[in-house]
């Protein structure tokens, strides 16, 4: 197995592996029923829960390096 | 994870997204232009201005709305009646009997200050073909159940492919993307990112399209259950055959719950009424508490109110599946993020398909094998 540029040799944790998708999920979540809870600030919250799956889809199309 | 666990997992992700990916990709591309019909219907010019009247707070009775909407269709009895929300129009149904089935239904609608009518939402078009083949197929409550079974396989799919994150993404850092190397590896990786950010969504929106499809059900389980408690009185009296003031049995279902809007009135003999009532459903003031409704039934013969609760749970649950499956309770930005999300999820669709091709055609290696291929 050879080792790509941003491949580690070291496996890495559960934690590791599950915490940037699950801060994705739980922005989701939270702009899912934000919307649902108001209008105004909560509409706000909502686009700004849900624009983060989206960011992070563009994060990773920026920082790919091979 | 030993080897034999994420073969089973890796088992059920195949099956359950290959049975499921067909409809879930027609369900997906149906879907995004319904999640701006409203948008599309105004800019087709199907839009309605209402006239402007002399007192606009005046309101006509309902005795009378009804029986001006009946008057043009001689012979049907009313089923329902809904309030628009943004304009003062309210909604009549009618059908030859009432216990008449969806297709023989007629929708008018009618200017609640003057009783005069106005145009019906819009029932033909393909928006309504594109929603038709996106609830039912066209094939009725069969076609409905069974797009709920594909919904909950995808759902399947999404909790399988959660747990095959992990292995795969054992020696990867998270949004790794993969591009410069063969196809199957980068649509591994556009796979894996997309899945992974589009979970709650995906899952959220499939979960609700299940319950949405399983809505006759819901709705008739609720009518034996609770509204029979509602009317435990009743036992078997005849229907009544004459049905009092409708404008007097929303005053006294409002009246006994101050500060709701009355949204819906369902007429006796119907799905969402008992034979001795009609059914007044109120809405709160708040976004929140608008979507949460209670059900006052009211005496058709004497106009007493029987009873008022709020729906049980899982009429409640049924109801917040509407919005949180169309994405319309947010303004514009909220529709454009569904989009967006379902062009991820179409995504995901197809390049699970491909994965799976490129597989058959090059069987060798295990599932982890490939995470670092």
């Amino acid at each position: 197995m050879r080792p790509a540029p941003n491949q580690t040799r070291r496996s890495r944790s559960l934690g590791t592996i599950f915490l940037f998708p699950l801060l994705v999920g739980l922005a989701s979540l939270a702009g899912l029923i934000s919307g649902l809870a108001g209008d105004g600030l909560a509409d706000l919250l909502s686009w700004a829960g849900l624009a983060v799956p989206v960011i992070a889809i563009l994060w990773a199309l920026s920082r790919r390096r091979c | 994870m030993s080897q034999t666990t994420i073969r089973i997992w890796s088992w059920l992700h195949k099956w359950s997204s290959l049975v499921c990916t067909l409809f879930l990709l027609m369900l997906c591309v149906t879907g995004l232009p319904l999640i701006f019909h409203h948008e599309i219907e105004r800019l087709t010019g199907d839009a309605y201005v209402m006239p402007a009247v002399a007192d606009e707070d005046r309101r006509e009775s309902l005795d009378t709305v009804l029986s001006r909407a009946l008057a043009a269709r001689p012979g049907e009895v009313g089923l329902f009646m809904s309030f628009d929300e943004d304009r003062p129009v309210v909604n009549v149904t009618s059908g030859p009997a009432h216990d008449a089935p969806e297709r023989q239904m007629t929708l008018m609608s009618l200017d609640w200050r003057t009783a005069d009518f106005v145009p019906p939402p819009v029932e033909t078009g393909i928006m309504t073909t594109l929603l038709q083949l996106h609830t039912d197929m066209f094939l009725g409550l069969p076609g409905k159940f069974f797009l709920g079974l594909m919904g909950a396989l995808f759902v399947l799919a999404i909790v399988s492919g959660v747990i095959l994150y992990a292995p795969f993404m054992r020696k990867l850092d998270f949004g790794t993307l993969r591009l410069s190397r063969q196809a199957r590896v980068r649509w591994l990786d556009w796979h894996n990112l997309l899945g992974a950010v589009t979970i709650a969504w995906a899952g959220l929106v499939g979960l609700t399209g299940v319950i949405n499809a399983f809505s006759e059900p819901i709705t008739a389980s609720w009518q034996a259950d609770k509204l029979g408690e509602m009317t435990a009185g009743y036992g078997d009296m005849p229907p009544p055959q004459e049905f009092g003031s409708i404008q007097a049995a929303v005053d006294t279902a409002m009246a006994a719950s101050p500060g709701m809007r009355v949204q819906f009135v369902a007429f006796p003999g119907g799905l969402y009424s008992t034979d001795h009532h009609y059914a007044v459903f109120l809405q709160g003031a708040t976004p929140l508490t608008k979507r949460l409704l209670t059900t006052s039934l009211v005496d058709v013969r004497t106009g007493a109110l029987t009873d008022t609760r709020p729906m049980p749970w899982y009429m409640q649950a049924l109801l917040l599946s509407q919005p949180l499956h169309f994405g319309d309770y947010g303004g514009l930005p909220l529709k454009l993020l569904w989009a967006l999300l379902d062009i991820a999820t179409i995504v995901v669709l197809g390049s699970g398909v491909y994965l799976w091709l490129a597989r058959r055609r090059r069987p060798a290696g295990t599932v982890t094998g490939e995470a670092a291929a």
